[in-house]
């Protein structure tokens, strides 16, 4: 009989849950690709998050916040109304199906989406590395305002950079963040959005290497930030195992998310990764079309391999290695990188990405406010318009888990803008 | 792994040495504002004073350069400026200039999809001492650093405030041409550090190593050249560079008939203070 060790041993061999590898890497994606100044802090950080990881203490303590301050566990909601309106689209096609559809309500967390699970980590990681200074970037605001709110939690100086495009899409986040006392810093460069205000929470950092803590929003970044975040946010997952157990005594058959760096996502889909019997679909921003040349931010699905802001991964880029900007209606979804572990699983062919448009993201963020009194944030708004797509063509005994990542307070301006509705 | 005294760069600052002065190293980035005009500096810049020249490979994001060297690079970009020219400035310089160092300096991605072994060759041709890519830490030697040494091109490293001595064995391991000591955390345009403090952490690596050490970051005038140059093998300047060239533009971001003469003169001025010292 096999010992403990070699059990363990087949069992990491056999699983798609271990990376990334000592270097950082899942395949040819990850790793740490950063200037000097920052490596020595890069794998300070490592280490003291390794050390975390194992320490139940630290566990503990990221629990009860959890629980008490972030409002988990999330509820795990069936969408009665929508999962009926897909049987009648698929019965008034000829056919006789309509998947089951639950949404993982995580836009019910403290803030308003996923975003605080990987903050309150991350905080508690700061604290325990005696960092003084916190510095962010956000794209929509949902992390910059996680930030500020974990900051104020442990009386910690925070700064936030955000693109001044997105700063004006997405004003009402930016009115929370000063009321939570953060600083936040609009960054001109480029077109203005969440790759510029990276690049200056990078600069930030450099500068300021040796008291700042950088709180990076997403599972990208230098390892060992894409394992860290993913970690912090696996939550979701693990949750939607124990209660579809005890809601349906059994796993769901399909999962969908929408992809920006892809932190949500990865937390969704993680706990999954080695049951075979579960479908996985990424949903990206297509923004005009992946036909559109730079008028999406489907990183996967219209990009190609390369370098930046410290890992290998997926990149809208031209000919050239030069980085372009993206477009998509959503400014938490308009990264033009993603997570390097979607990289790699994207290339072992795990989980399907697909793009969705600006156009069909809108007609489903109307399709949940309407049949299910939920008004959703336009990232996850792509998701739903996947699973408008796809349920109507999966047999009713299909099970489908949403992650309803974010709630849509901060886009309502901006939607009345689109819709045209005068406020 | 390359002996002393076997690249350009190597007998550049052995040179020097013999001359008992400091070498001025020059950064400006390729095709900045255009093509025509990055040449012209490009060959004036041995005359004026430059030992070593430092060629920037532009680059959309930056994000360990300050605002100066972006709108440097942004301005190459618009101009339309590609791989291939940066490559071919270099081997048409060649042609008149067989004595002084170039050093191609940027970030990874536009290397990666080039890709590596193609870029590395053709820079080898073309007349490419050594490499400095800001993002490519020692931990992924394997991917450009090593195939650049087995084409005989140098690697050079930054060192900075935040490298340990432990660390400093892995960044020296594979280093050659000279060490490149980036004087502050932070980006480059930004502060100016303490010279004193300055000589101090160079003493600390020539105790480490014996690769010439040229201190840079924060370095704008002839005066500071002079201060910084203290105890180190080489002073570089770059951002105090592009900045003249942005001052001599057009409204439109067009090159004037001063935008080349002035860069020169900067560099003459620089050139005399460390000749001076």
């Amino acid at each position: 009989m096999a010992s403990k060790e070699d059990k363990a041993a087949d069992a990491k061999r056999n699983t798609l849950r271990a990376g990334p590898d000592a270097e950082g890497q899942f395949g040819l994606f990850g790793g740490r690709f950063v200037a000097e100044t920052l490596m020595p802090l890069i794998l300070d950080l490592e280490t003291a998050y390794e050390a975390a990881k194992n320490d139940p203490a630290f566990q503990a303590e990221l629990t009860n916040l959890l629980l008490h301050y972030g409002g988990r566990p999330s509820p795990l909601y069936y969408a009665e109304r929508l999962t009926e309106h897909f049987r009648d689209i698929a019965r008034d096609a000829g056919g006789t199906g309509g998947a089951k559809i639950y949404f993982k309500r995580d836009e019910l967390n403290h803030t308003g989406s996923h975003k605080i699970n990987n903050c309150l980590g991350q905080i508690q990681l700061a604290r325990r590395m005696g960092k003084t200074r916190i510095i962010a970037e956000t794209g929509a605001g949902q992390h910059g305002v996680a930030v500020a709110t974990v900051c104020a939690r442990f009386g910690l100086p925070c700064e936030i950079y955000m693109g001044a495009t997105d700063v004006a899409r997405q004003a009402p986040n930016v009115a929370r963040m000063h009321m939570l006392g953060a600083k936040v810093n609009p960054v001109t460069a480029g077109a203005g959005t969440l790759k510029d205000a990276m690049n200056e929470a990078l600069r930030d950092w450099v500068t300021n290497v040796r008291d700042t803590y950088y709180l990076i929003g997403t599972a990208a970044g230098p390892h060992p930030y894409p394992a860290m975040v993913r970690d912090f946010q696996a939550i979701i997952g693990n949750e939607v195992r124990e209660q579809m157990m005890e809601r349906e005594g059994r796993l769901p058959d399909t999962l969908v998310a929408c992809i920006g760096g892809g932190s949500n996502a990865i937390g969704l889909f993680h706990p999954f990764l080695d049951d075979e019997g579960v479908a996985i679909y990424g949903v990206e921003a297509g923004g005009h079309g992946v036909e559109v040349e730079n008028g999406h931010a489907a990183s996967m699905s219209g990009g190609s391999p390369g370098v930046l802001h410290g890992n290998r991964t997926y990149l809208l880029q031209d000919a050239e290695g030069q980085i372009l900007e993206g477009h998509s209606i959503s400014a938490g979804l308009d990264y033009p990188g993603v997570g390097p572990e979607h990289a790699w699983l994207k290339d072992t062919g795990r989980v399907n990405y697909v793009p969705i448009t600006d156009k069909e993201a809108l007609e489903a963020f109307q399709l949940s406010a309407k049949l299910e009194g939920i008004i959703p944030a336009l990232e996850p708004s792509h998701a739903l318009a996947w699973v408008t797509k796809l349920a109507p063509t999966l047999p009713q005994d299909n099970i489908l888990v949403m992650n309803m990542c974010g709630r849509g307070d901060k886009d309502v301006f901006a939607v009345a803008g689109y819709l045209g509705i005068k406020l | 792994m390359t002996k002393t005294n076997e690249t350009r760069i190597d007998r550049r600052f052995a040179a020097l040495k013999a001359e008992g002065r400091a070498a001025l190293v020059t950064f400006v980035t390729a095709g900045d504002p255009d093509l025509e005009t990055s040449k012209a500096i490009l060959a004036g810049l041995p005359g004026a004073g430059a030992d070593v020249i430092e060629l920037g490979m532009p680059f959309s994001d930056p994000m360990a350069d300050g605002p100066a060297i972006q709108a440097s690079s942004l301005r190459a970009l618009k101009a339309g400026h590609k791989m291939r020219d940066t490559l071919a400035m270099v081997r048409e310089f060649r042609k008149t200039d067989n004595d002084t160092p170039i050093v191609l300096m940027g970030y990874y991605n536009p290397i990666y999809v080039y890709p590596n072994a193609a870029f590395l060759d053709e820079a080898a041709e073309a007349g490419v001492d050594g490499l400095i890519v800001v993002d490519t830490p020692p931990e992924v030697d394997g991917e450009l650093c090593l195939p650049a040494i087995e084409r005989g091109i140098n690697f050079i490293r930054l060192v900075t405030p935040t490298t340990d001595d432990k660390r400093l064995k892995t960044v020296l391991k594979n280093t050659s041409g000279f060490l490149y000591y980036v004087s502050i955390t932070g980006i480059t345009g930004a502060a100016s550090a303490n010279p004193d403090h300055v000589e101090a952490e160079v003493a600390r690596l020539k105790r480490a190593t014996t690769l010439p050490v040229a201190v840079g970051f924060g370095v704008r005038t002839p005066e500071q050249a002079r201060a910084m140059a203290k105890g180190a093998d080489g002073v570089v300047v770059g951002s105090a560079l592009v900045r003249t060239i942005e001052d001599t533009l057009t409204q439109d971001g067009v090159a004037t008939g001063n935008t080349v003469g002035s860069v020169l003169s900067l560099v003459g001025r620089l050139s005399a203070a460390l000749r001076e010292a």
